[in-house]
This record gives C-alpha cells, sequence and structure tokens, in this order.
C-alpha cells in the first residue's frame, strides 16, 4: 500500500472515532429530548447528518412541533446539497445504484476528506473509508448515549441538561474562531440569531422562534448580498 | 408529543435530509452554484445553531428560565476558547450543571 493510501486511511479512521464522541453526545441528546433507543438509531441510520440530527432533537427536546423540527433539519441540511455538487467531478458517479449509495454519505467530514485527498482516485478512498468509519462508529455510539442517558437521574440529569446546550455550542464553536472565512460577520450572525430567538421565545410557539431567528438573520442580511449582486453585474 | 408525532418527525427529516443530498448530485450545478446558495449554506449553520444554543439553554416550554444550563453553558465556552477537546467540554459543562442543581436543591 502506498503512503499516500495508508495516509488517506488513517484521516479517515482517526476522523471516524472522534465523531464518534459526537455519536454519545447525540443518543444522550435524544433521549433528553424524549426520543426512544429505535427512534435515535433510525435518525442515526437514515438521517445520519450530525448537525441536523441535534436540531431535530434540539427543537423537540426545548418542546418544539414536528413540523418546526424538521425545519430546522433541513435547513442545516441544505448544506449537503452543496457539497453534492462539489463531489460529483471527484466521485464520477455512474449508475443509479452507486449514486442512490453515495448520496447517504455526503456529510461535512467525508466531502472535507474526499476534498482534501490529492487526486480523483483517493478522493474516492478517502470518502467510502471516511464514510464507512464514521457510519458505523455514529451509530454505535448513538446507541452508547441514548442507553447511557436513560439511566440517569438526579444532578446527573441536570447534568445531561447542561451538557446538550454545550454540544450545540461545540458545533458553533469552529465556525466563530478567527480563523473561520469571514469569522466577523459569522460571530454577527451567531449573535443575531441567539437574541431573536431568545427575544422571541414567550410570543411564538417553541421550535418558530429557532427557524424565524434564521429568516430574520437571512433577511437583514439581503441589502449588502444585493449590493454585491450589483457591483458584480 | 406523541410517539407517533415523534416518528413522523425523525422519518420525515431524514427522509428529507436524504433527499438534499441526492438533490446536489442530482441536479445541474448550475442550479446550486448561485451566489444566493452560498451565502445561506454559509450563514444558516451559524444562526440556527446559536439560536439553537439560546434555546437550549436559557428556555423551558416557552419562557425563559436561569438555572445550572447557563453554568454549564458558560464553562464550555471557556473551555472551548482554550482548545479544550469536545468530550472535556462537555464533562465540564455537566459538572457545572450539576453543581448548580446541588446547591440549588
Amino acid at each position: 500500500m502506498s503512503a499516500e493510501r495508508s495516509a488517506t486511511l488513517r484521516d479517515a479512521v482517526g476522523l471516524g472515532l472522534a465523531v464518534g464522541l459526537y455519536g454519545v453526545a447525540f443518543g444522550a441528546a435524544a433521549d433528553a429530548a424524549g426520543l426512544d433507543l429505535w427512534q435515535a438509531v433510525t435518525m442515526s441510520l437514515l438521517m445520519f447528518t450530525g448537525a441536523s440530527q441535534f436540531a431535530l432533537v434540539g427543537v423537540l427536546g426545548a418542546g418544539g412541533s414536528a413540523l418546526a423540527a424538521v425545519g430546522s433539519a433541513l435547513l442545516l441540511g441544505s448544506r449537503n446539497t452543496v457539497y453534492g455538487v462539489r463531489l460529483v467531478p471527484l466521485l464520477r458517479l455512474r449508475g443509479v445504484v452507486p449514486r442512490l449509495g453515495t448520496a447517504h454519505w455526503i456529510i461535512d467530514e467525508t466531502t472535507a476528506l474526499a476534498i482534501a485527498a490529492p487526486d480523483r482516485k483517493l478522493a474516492r478512498l478517502a470518502f467510502l473509508a471516511g464514510g464507512a468509519t464514521i457510519f458505523v462508529v455514529w451509530n454505535l455510539t448513538t446507541v452508547v448515549g441514548s442507553l447511557g442517558a436513560a439511566a440517569l437521574s438526579g444532578a446527573a440529569l441536570a447534568a445531561l441538561d447542561a451538557v446538550v446546550p454545550a454540544a450545540f455550542l461545540a458545533l458553533l464553536w469552529p465556525r466563530l474562531r478567527r480563523s473561520y472565512p469571514e469569522a466577523a460577520v459569522q460571530r454577527r450572525v451567531a449573535v443575531g440569531g441567539a437574541v431573536v430567538a431568545l427575544a422571541l421565545t414567550p410570543f411564538v410557539p417553541v421550535g418558530v422562534q429557532v427557524i424565524a431567528a434564521v429568516v430574520a438573520v437571512a433577511l437583514a442580511g439581503r441589502p449588502r448580498r444585493t449590493a454585491a449582486a450589483e457591483g458584480a453585474a | 408529543m406523541t410517539g407517533t408525532a415523534l416518528w413522523v418527525a425523525v422519518v420525515a427529516g431524514s427522509v428529507g435530509c436524504y433527499l438534499l443530498k441526492l438533490a446536489g448530485l442530482s441536479v445541474p450545478a448550475a442550479w446550486v452554484e448561485q451566489p444566493w446558495v452560498a451565502r445561506v449554506v454559509d450563514f444558516v449553520p451559524a444562526a440556527l445553531l446559536a439560536a439553537l444554543v439560546a434555546v437550549q439553554a436559557a428556555t423551558t416550554d416557552g419562557a425563559i428560565v436561569v438555572d445550572g444550563r447557563l453554568a454549564g453553558l458558560a464553562v464550555a465556552a471557556v473551555a472551548l476558547a482554550l482548545r479544550a477537546p469536545f468530550i472535556v467540554v462537555l464533562v465540564l459543562a455537566g459538572a457545572a450543571g450539576a453543581l448548580v442543581h446541588v446547591l440549588a436543591g
């Protein structure tokens, strides 16, 4: 096996193991939101895109409607559409079945692995090895998190209540770091989203404030976008 | 919420998220590679995740509630700023939440 091949596999497996920790947090968050083990595992098997899974159980956990929960998950899942477009030339899928199968593993991590690979062959390997590792580990750790959280009571339950928002903050944090593209705008958007959501909380059904926060922030950013588009034209 | 409603959310969300992935492999690239789509994809996660952090940490059933979760969140923010690993962030946040719960009785 070439050095590049083994480096690709090492990166993929390493990432899969690291992602597993998030699976424990997801399983625990799902339990805290009232989902049973089967519902949590069904999400990790079928939805298989972490941020959307966290969003769905987050809205349900706060007491939101199924519609608001699904809406939040889809808003976050739209990232994967753009990833797919970037992956088409790298993976060169032939036929319907490979396309249907590949689509399921298009997430942040597998896209990053494929794009970072030195050539097309290794991009394919990175995508498949990363996808397989993350899929297996993510589902196993979802079970661990869900069963573990279900066994908690008293102060341990209060601990879990504090762990869930901390897990969301950890998902958000990389976007706020100075090294992230347009970090200053990301921070303004994040503060705007949080403030709008809290301000609307007493007045709208639970869960709706989360989607309303996203819409409000998107509308607030629109004039600048329009000006930029005119400048480009 | 009933078990059936939860299942509807789980299955509908899963199918929708899969179709969003499949769409990227299936639609012409020009449909997706537009400036406004790129902006939305760049910034929706920050707004949505921050809104969820706020709602998860400071509200219960549609009302603002201040409890150990905020202490946990503050501890988590400090740990993240110090580049602590994910598991350490969660353990510290959980410990802070449990501590406030015990102290507040």
